[in-house]
């Protein structure tokens, strides 16, 4: 039989405001165990929260970059569970009346453009972190409340997904918004972009659902198509069995690459979930959500058509280029010094991309400038270097940080296309390779690029190579 | 009178007037401390050392011609669920026994800033769970007027402190009649506000949504002068009121005439003790007499308000109180696991009465019951705040008993809580509806003091001083306090 996966995904999103959810301690990242936190956020006897007014409009710019309907009043509430990192045994959440809700992003995936429905968006606040600790007489855990408090939206997809390249497209496109509109670094590594995903499978064609499984622990994007590969498969492999699907929670194991059981429904958490007493219902006027949404700034979507009109790039070269911020950015500075903005996007979707990769590096983060990139293809234009040799000194600049310029300069790699220098070289070669000469002469066709290679190797590399090309062909 | 006794409002001009200094007031109060407190019991933490230097620092400020408010140098004490900096604050359980906070409560901060010379903090019902001030897991606190009687509570420790003469006033909490019903039973002045009057900032939390502090105090008066130095808006706190304070000393004016008074026919039900009832119908003729209009009314909802109020007081409870569990700080004891922890801790750290209120309140909340039992109550709250704004269209006041008893022995209820729930049962409509509300001492029924209950509608304080006021002033000639022997 055929089956489909049916895939919708909850995003937790750390948001980058200065300071907690509900206090003034800062939410930086890192920093010595238990030194960014107050009263409020170790949950001490007597205090009170007071809502962050940034980390709401933070969630009212994400609710409207993902076409969300905001309510007109939303709630807070305690959502109870016992844990070490939880410094009050419940989290201030909210259940149901969320701060917005049905939205949708659009995803492409092979060409086809998909329409993902949004649930809800809602603002909570983060745990604090355990670190586990071997000791001699016996294991124990530390607590770090630092991460406590910071604010965090967590945003539920539609059950739209219907594969793991689907669900990794819809991730990819909600990290580019969430870049876009400025709220959170998004770090899948560092925890500040984590995501949960309810999967189930059924025959193709049928209309209700399939037993869910919840998965966990998905920390890159590689981490959650596999992840729900893997459980699409085990699910269909239970069902061609004539076994069931039991309803858990599952959890990635990312070295040996399988999910397995963490938890089963009947040890699931009851959240005792109701009105937060501390805090007062928020009324969000209509002034201040037309003045988040006139603040907005372009977003992705957007930005590619803009890119394919503006510059003429291909659509696939504008997908790639916006699916970043700080890449689009950093393309339209680059555009603008040099603009041959196809040539521009070759070299950021190839070498550029490959050894910020390699590096693990943001466009924003790397050594090699727009301006810097824009002089070296000028360069390569004038026809003072090669391209062999402007991607010699792109690794060049791209290690030490220096401009192209220089580096040419420095090293003497400026392309030989004078005709008196190159011309005893080309002589030099013909005579060193009669054999060769003799198979050209003889209509293969080939031999002609061995000495023109040749001549490249003496000149090692900084010969004009059509200018080559043609001092030989006057020879054969 | 001896000077203890006096009121807040006396000395304060004897202070202002140098005919008495900070310390030597201090000291007085002091030596009563330690004449009576051996019987009383009222003090969980006594700070002798920092009150005598307080006064000290106000007598100084004198001299030097500062500017003082009425309440600078005056020795007054807390309940022990107020945070203070640097003094414990156990809320009389075993889970907080050691535990000194960092903070001071927005009201602590706002007393400091008006000179107030702090005596020490005051015992209660274990996390201000109980209406007898036995739940506390220290000891009982005994009824000044009768030391085989309980004070009330769970506010049990500040009414007795202020009617034995061990603080010139003192701050309590009031969840379902934590301040009112004490008062009533101690014979003093006890004062709930509106909800979000006061900052609940550095309060340990009961109840969130119903939790309010409030002044005792021996005379209208000092309630007044009290609750002027700690009402008002708190950023800190979401939930308290942005408004101005007005100025209540300026409403204590002895006339009534035209004040309408409705009277609930249901708060005089089968169960009060009828003595009770007759001396509070004949402080609601001496109101008429002072020119108040009294009429019967109906507050329909009533016999539901106890109920409603113990799912709402324990659910929120059993969520307040899950961050006792030894990881961070407070009472710990190990155990093989971290849940064997969790369990050991909280079985130990919290008594009876507190494990009984979490289990409720987390049946209360739990999946399949919340609609039956919390959502159930949260529609009954609406009702019963209904049928208050119904009345208060009508009417300015509405007079009650505060207690369908008076002081019950020690013991007597302890084992019966729903005999002992009933304590609340005139008290808690009023923190359903965040109303305002006073208990001030209108006789005595076999040698114990009984307190009539008025209610006003949200933040007209001033309206509830100025009816006590009068009717305090009307019956001065009746006041008198009880003769405790000391020990020397």
């Amino acid at each position: 039989m055929e089956y489909e996966a049916v895939i919708g995904l909850e995003v937790h999103v750390e948001l980058k405001t200065e300071s907690k959810a509900f206090c003034s301690c800062t939410t930086a990242f890192g920093g010595e165990p238990n030194t960014h936190v107050c009263p409020v956020c170790l949950g001490l006897p007597g205090v009170l929260p007071v809502i962050n007014r940034r980390m709401v409009e933070f969630g009212l710019r994400t609710a409207l970059a993902l076409n969300c309907t905001i309510a007109p009043m939303c709630k807070f509430d305690r959502k109870n569970y016992y844990y070490p990192d939880l410094p009050k045994n419940y989290q201030i959440s909210q259940y149901d009346m969320p701060l917005a809700r049905n939205g949708y992003l659009e995803i492409e995936v092979d060409g086809e453009k998909k329409r993902i429905g949004i649930t809800r968006v809602h603002m909570e606040e983060d745990a604090g972190k355990l670190i586990h600790v071997e000791g001699p007489n016996g294991d124990y855990s530390l607590v770090d409340y630092n991460r406590a408090g910071v604010p965090l939206l967590e945003i539920v997809s539609e059950p739209d997904l219907r594969s793991p390249e689907e669900a990794r497209a819809y991730m990819e496109k909600l990290k580019a918004i969430l870049e876009y509109i400025d709220v959170s670094d998004c770090k899948m590594q560092e925890g500040s972009l984590r995501c949960d995903a309810n999967v189930s499978v059924r025959p193709k064609g049928a209309t209700s659902f399939g037993t869910k499984t919840e998965v966990k622990n998905m920390n890159s994007f590689r981490a959650l198509q596999r992840a729900l590969s893997y459980e699409i498969q085990r699910q269909i492999e239970l069902l061609e069995k004539g076994e069931r699907v039991v309803q858990e929670t599952r959890a990635w194991d990312e070295d040996k690459q399988v999910t397995y059981t963490m938890r089963s429904k009947e040890e699931a958490h009851d959240y005792r979930y109701f009105p937060e007493p501390d805090l007062v219902p928020l009324a969000i006027d209509q002034e201040w959500i037309e003045k988040v949404r006139a603040g907005l700034p372009e977003l992705p979507d957007a930005r590619r058509e803009r890119l394919v009109r503006q510059y003429g790039l291909p659509e696939y070269d504008a997908g790639i280029i916006t699916g970043s911020r700080a890449l689009a950015d950093y393309f339209e500075r680059a555009v603008a010094l040099f603009p041959d903005a196809k040539q521009v996007s070759n070299w950021l979707m190839g070498d550029f991309l490959r050894l910020l990769n390699a590096q693990g590096l943001e466009p924003n983060q790397a050594p090699v400038t727009p301006e810097n990139l824009a002089e070296l293809l000028k360069l390569q234009e004038e026809g003072v270097i090669s391209i062999k040799i402007a991607k010699q000194v792109f690794e060049e600049m791209f290690a030490t940080g220096k401009g192209a310029r220089e580096i040419v300069q420095a090293k003497g790699l400026v392309q030989i296309s004078d005709v008196a220098e190159l011309t005893p070289i080309v002589e030099r070669v013909l005579a060193s390779h009669p054999k060769v000469v003799e198979d050209y002469r003889n209509g293969k066709e080939k031999a002609l690029g061995f000495l023109v290679g040749q001549v490249m190797k003496e000149t090692k590399g900084k010969a004009n190579p059509s200018l080559v090309n043609k001092l030989l062909k006057e020879r054969l | 009178m001896e000077l203890f006794y006096q009121s807040a409002y006396e000395v304060s001009r004897l202070l202002a007037r140098k005919e008495i200094g900070a310390e030597e007031l201090t000291r007085a109060v002091l030596d009563r401390i330690e004449g009576v407190e051996g019987q009383v019991k009222a003090f969980v933490t006594l700070t002798p050392e920092a009150a005598l230097e307080q006064a000290r620092a106000i007598d100084a400020a004198r001299v030097r011609g500062d500017d003082l408010g009425p309440l600078a140098g005056i020795p007054m004490a807390l309940k022990d669920n107020l945070c203070t900096e640097g003094v414990r604050t156990t809320c009389s359980s075993k889970m907080l026994e050691n535990w000194v906070p960092p903070y001071d409560a927005f009201v602590v901060k706002k007393l400091k800033e008006a000179g107030a010379v702090l005596l020490g903090k005051l015992n209660m019902d274990e996390f201000a769970m109980g209406s007898s001030t036995e739940n506390s897991r220290f000891f009982p606190t005994r009824n000044p007027w009768d030391l085989e009687r309980v004070p009330g509570g769970s506010s049990g420790g500040p009414a007795a402190a202020v009617a034995a003469g061990e603080a010139f006033y003192s701050l309590g909490s009031d969840t379902g009649g934590s301040i009112r019903q004490p008062a009533s039973f101690c014979g003093v002045v006890g004062m709930k506000p509106t909800y979000g009057r006061v900052s609940r900032s550095g309060l340990v939390a009961f109840a969130s949504s119903l939790d309010q502090i409030g002044p005792f105090a021996r005379e209208v008066t000092d309630c007044a002068l009290v609750l002027q130095a700690i009402a008002g808006h708190d950023p800190a706190d979401s939930t308290s009121g942005d408004l101005p304070v007005p100025d209540y000393l300026g409403a204590l004016q002895a006339d009534i005439k035209g004040i309408k008074v409705g009277v609930p026919k249901e708060y005089f039900v089968e169960g009060i003790e009828p003595e009770v009832a007759n001396l509070v119908r004949w402080a609601i003729d001496r109101l008429a007499d002072l020119g108040a209009i009294c009429e019967e009314i109906s507050l329909p909802h009533t016999e539901y308000a106890l109920p409603a109020y113990y799912l709402v007081a324990t659910a929120e409870a059993s969520s307040n109180l899950a961050r006792y569990d030894g990881v961070a700080y407070g009472f710990r004891l190990p155990g093989k696991d971290l849940v064997d922890m969790y369990v050991k801790t909280r079985s130990e750290g919290f008594g009876p009465e507190v494990k009984r209120r979490i289990m409720l309140g987390t049946y209360a909340l739990s999946s399949g019951y919340y609609d039956a039992y919390y959502l159930k109550a949260l529609k009954v709250r609406t009702l019963i705040r209904r049928d208050f704004e119904e009345a208060f269209q009508r009417y300015d006041i509405l007079a009650t008993p505060t207690s369908p008893t008076v002081a019950f022995r020690l013991g007597e209820r302890i084992t019966d809580p729903l005999a002992m729930y009933l304590s609340d049962l005139f008290t808690c409509p009023v923190n359903m509806a965040g109303l305002p509300a006073i208990s001030i001492p209108c006789g005595f029924s076999q040698g114990l003091p009984v307190g009539l209950q008025l209610i006003a509608k949200p933040f007209a304080e001033e309206t509830l001083l100025r009816v006590a006021y009068t009717f305090e002033q009307a019956t001065a000639s009746s006041r008198r306090w009880p003769q405790l022997g000391v020990v020397a």
